[in-house]
């Protein structure tokens, strides 16, 4: 697939590491020209997604997460989320508005919450083996 | 962490700032529990004027105050969230939930 600029992180699964994530995400971003809106979705839906890595993929030690950041035609950001971690039993059920296995400061709003705020979204996961997140938005094109 | 916050006739405001990610939720869950504990308002206002980003984990902060406001059989209310905070929470549909007064741009 054609696409015009990249960017690669690795970084281990510290909750230090959500806010780094997000910024460098819309820092990458900011060369597409997005609206303050756009950057807005982007930051949490990356900050949902390092955190699920961080909370759920490692729950007891402290793994890598991969991040990858790809601009394809016609402005959209394309963003996998990758970890190998203890992977997701049952996607279909963790994608559900309000299911968490995670504590009190969690709201089980993370997946909705990316859905509905980027383009496209897939998880895929293999028990055991780590969890991909893969999502796209496409931007405004700004006159 | 330290919030500013002020009780006048019964009405407790906490004045939050920051980025309320999964990093920092907890300590903020703890500082807002134990400031509606020590003083026992009948509405507790939480000011977002100068919160610059809310996640999910900002839903499970608001939930948490709704749940101890509610203890107490007081009122929260969520005072000056500006576009990105907003979004989350009405994408949440914790704006069905709890009365939010968005910032004046």
């Amino acid at each position: 697939m054609k696409f015009d600029n990249y960017m690669v992180l690795e970084f281990p699964s510290r909750s230090t590491n959500e806010a780094f994530a997000r910024s460098a995400v819309a820092c990458f971003a900011a060369q597409m020209d997005p609206t303050l809106e756009e950057l807005g979705d982007i930051r949490t839906a990356v900050s949902e997604a390092v955190t699920n890595c961080i909370v759920h993929a490692y729950p007891n030690e402290i793994g890598n997460i991969t991040l990858r950041c790809r601009i394809l035609k016609d402005n959209v950001l394309d963003i996998v989320i990758r970890d190998k971690g203890v992977g997701i039993a049952d996607v279909e059920q963790a994608r559900r508005p309000s299911f968490t296995t995670g504590g009190a400061e969690r709201s089980g709003m993370g997946f909705t919450i990316m859905e509905s705020f980027m383009t496209n979204f897939e998880v895929s996961s293999v028990s055991g083996k780590g969890t991909t997140v893969h999502m796209r938005r496409r931007l405004q094109r700004r006159k | 962490m330290h919030f500013t916050s002020f009780l006048e006739n019964g009405k407790l405001t906490i004045a939050l700032t920051g980025e309320i990610d999964h990093h920092c939720a907890k300590a903020y869950i703890q500082i807002i529990n134990s400031k509606i504990e020590a003083y026992m308002p009948q509405v507790c206002v939480l000011d977002f004027r100068d919160v610059t980003f809310v996640d999910s984990s900002g839903i499970a902060v608001v939930i948490n105050a709704l749940r101890n406001m509610s203890q107490i059989e007081g009122k929260l209310l969520l005072s000056g969230i500006s576009p990105q905070p907003m979004r989350v929470f009405r994408a949440s549909g914790i704006d069905k939930l709890v009365e939010i007064r968005e910032a004046v741009s």
